[in-house]
């Protein structure tokens, strides 16, 4: 591809700040931030901090769950919070 | 370039992203394929979706359906969301995909051009695999591997067999779509033969001795179905090696079986799309980088879903929905030249064992040394000793499950 089109390519990829930080994007398998009579909660609107001490207590099992402490105990602590500022966006 | 008047009023209607934005091709309008369409185009980008079919028939749950415990009708849905999202829907099927000039062409001869194509083609049933079992023997030994008209046949069969019959299903060697879901459906008609026929048998073939949720699955078998449903590992010589269509029998290395309704679930491979492309390696599934889901054999072709070779994520609906958002994520960074991060990937796959008991295996993976790998300490499966409750409770997330997964795939 010539320079000058590749450049032109790249200029119309609009920037957005939706990208997910490695993770994130694979809760809303389960938690739709649409769908309002769902059994499995919305994340969106959620306190941030809450959200990661949650994690945190099913990480740790403190907090009862059927998979969350599955799931959570793929992430550390640095991730889980990186994780809950953007889901609950 | 000269801009006719009439041409740049046309050009300033349209939103002025679909107008610049860089070209990305979908093939397959799956879990896979419609869920990356709509992510793709949530990043903006301009999206064609090719997929020949009008309605997708939705495979998970569609044991229930097999069982009489749910209308197909449930399992059925449209593409109009995506159309009001803005991406340009073709019911078409690719034909032919040109990498190195970055093009497909589709059945009616027309061509679509690219900067990146993103394969989704699901499964190919390998009609080659069994002697005796090919499309034809398909209609009267149903696979309803695929969900919608076979899945109706085996339900249909289910129902006009007489009290007393013998059912017969042939499952396959790893890898194949969904590996919970030949002992899901083996533990529905079960309970279809339990509450509705009560003097049948099921007989379970199996090519292998180990299988996903194997001790959740056998535990609640032998409570809930003892003398009913008969398990044969490969071990006990499980393993089906043809039909014989005429006598309605699975061949084994130690004799035929016949039953009055016989599933045959034979092996698979990547769609046939994936082959003619060049994206299938000699396994005839997709080796593909798993950061980026980019194909390994084609420059500029991503594959997800059932199609790739994803190391430790299985072949599922929540897989291939999460494989998606992740692979059009990293189409957005490479198409703006940006680098691609290293992904963490969610799986979780609920079966049913009868109604209102739900048993789950999860996942997290990242890639680790070429392929998707699990995260040790992460995972597994439900408790083996779990009550009632958590069953019931679990169930009960496995169709919220469904409805999400639907939703975001289909709107
Ligand atoms: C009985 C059963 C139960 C299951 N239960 C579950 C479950 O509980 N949970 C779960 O997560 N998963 C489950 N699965 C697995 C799940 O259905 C698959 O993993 C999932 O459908 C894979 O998505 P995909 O997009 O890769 O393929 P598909 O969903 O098969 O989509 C592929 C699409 O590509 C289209 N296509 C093919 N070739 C072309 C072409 N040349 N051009 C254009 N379009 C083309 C097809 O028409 C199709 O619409 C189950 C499967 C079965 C069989
Ligand atoms: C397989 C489905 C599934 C996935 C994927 C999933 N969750 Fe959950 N989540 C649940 C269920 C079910 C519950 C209820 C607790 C339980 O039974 O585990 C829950 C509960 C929670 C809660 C507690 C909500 C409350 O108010 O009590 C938080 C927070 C949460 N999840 C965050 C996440 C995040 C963040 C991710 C992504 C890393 C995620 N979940 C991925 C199914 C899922």
């Amino acid at each position: 591809m010539a320079p000058r089109l590749a450049l032109l390519l790249l200029l119309a990829v609009p920037a957005h700040a939706e990208e997910a930080p490695p993770g994130a994007s694979g809760c809303f398998g389960c938690h739709s931030p649409t769908r309002a009579d769902a059994a499995i909660p919305s994340l969106r609107g959620r306190d941030p901090a809450e959200v990661a001490t949650l994690l945190r207590a099913f990480r740790e099992g403190t907090r009862p769950s059927t998979v969350m402490d599955r799931l959570a105990r793929g992430f550390t602590e640095a991730e889980s919070r990186t994780i809950a500022a953007w889901v609950v966006r | 370039m000269k801009v006719t008047r009439r041409a740049l009023a046309g050009l300033l209607a349209t939103p002025a992203l679909a107008q610049a934005a860089p070209a990305v091709v979908v093939i397959g309008g799956g879990f896979g394929g419609a869920s990356c369409a709509r992510a793709l185009r949530r990043n903006g980008l301009a999206v064609t979706l090719v997929e020949p079919n009008a309605t997708y028939t939705a495979c998970p749950f569609s044991n229930a359906v097999i069982a009489g415990l749910r209308p197909l009708q449930r399992q059925r849905f449209g593409y109009d969301a995506l159309r009001a999202q803005g991406i340009a829907v073709v019911h078409q099927a690719a034909t032919g995909v040109d990498a190195a000039a970055r093009r497909v062409t589709l059945t009616d001869g027309s061509v679509l051009a690219y900067d990146r194509l993103v394969l989704a083609p699901g499964i190919t049933l390998r009609f080659d695999a069994l002697p005796g079992y090919d499309e034809a023997a398909a209609s009267v030994l149903p696979h309803a591997w695929q969900a919608g008209a076979q899945t109706e046949l085996l339900r249909s069969q289910l129902d006009a067999m007489e009290d007393g019959g013998t059912v017969v299903m042939a499952i396959p060697a790893n890898p194949y779509r969904c590996p919970p879901g030949p002992y899901e459906r083996a533990s529905l008609i079960a309970h279809f033969l339990k509450t509705r026929k009560p003097r049948s048998k099921l007989l379970v073939l199996d090519a292998k001795d180990v299988f996903s949720k194997q001790r959740l699955f056998e535990a609640a078998w032998a409570s809930l179905y003892p003398g009913l449903l008969e398990y044969v590992p490969l071990s006990a010589g499980g393993r089906v090696t043809g039909v014989d269509l005429a006598a309605r029998a699975v061949v084994t290395e130690f004799g035929n079986h016949a039953g009055a309704v016989v599933n045959v679930i034979p092996p698979q491979r990547a769609g046939e799309i994936a082959r003619i492309a060049g994206a299938a390696d000699r396994s005839g599934w997709c080796p593909i980088d798993p950061g980026s889901f980019e194909s390994r054999l084609l420059p500029g072709v991503h594959v997800i879903g059932d199609a790739a070779i994803a190391g430790a994520m299985p072949k599922s609906a929540f897989a291939a929905n999460a494989q998606a958002r992740v692979c059009a994520d990293a189409i957005t960074a490479l198409l703006r030249g940006a680098p691609v991060p290293e992904p963490r990937l969610l799986n979780t796959c609920y079966s049913l064992v009868a109604p209102g008991y739900g048993i789950s295996v999860a996942g997290v993976y990242r890639p680790a040394e070429g392929v998707l790998a699990d995260i040790p300490g992460a995972g597994g499966t439900s408790p083996l000793d779990a009550p009632a409750s958590v069953r019931e409770v679990e169930a009960g997330y496995a169709e919220d499950w469904f409805e999400t997964i639907t939703a975001d795939a289909f709107g």
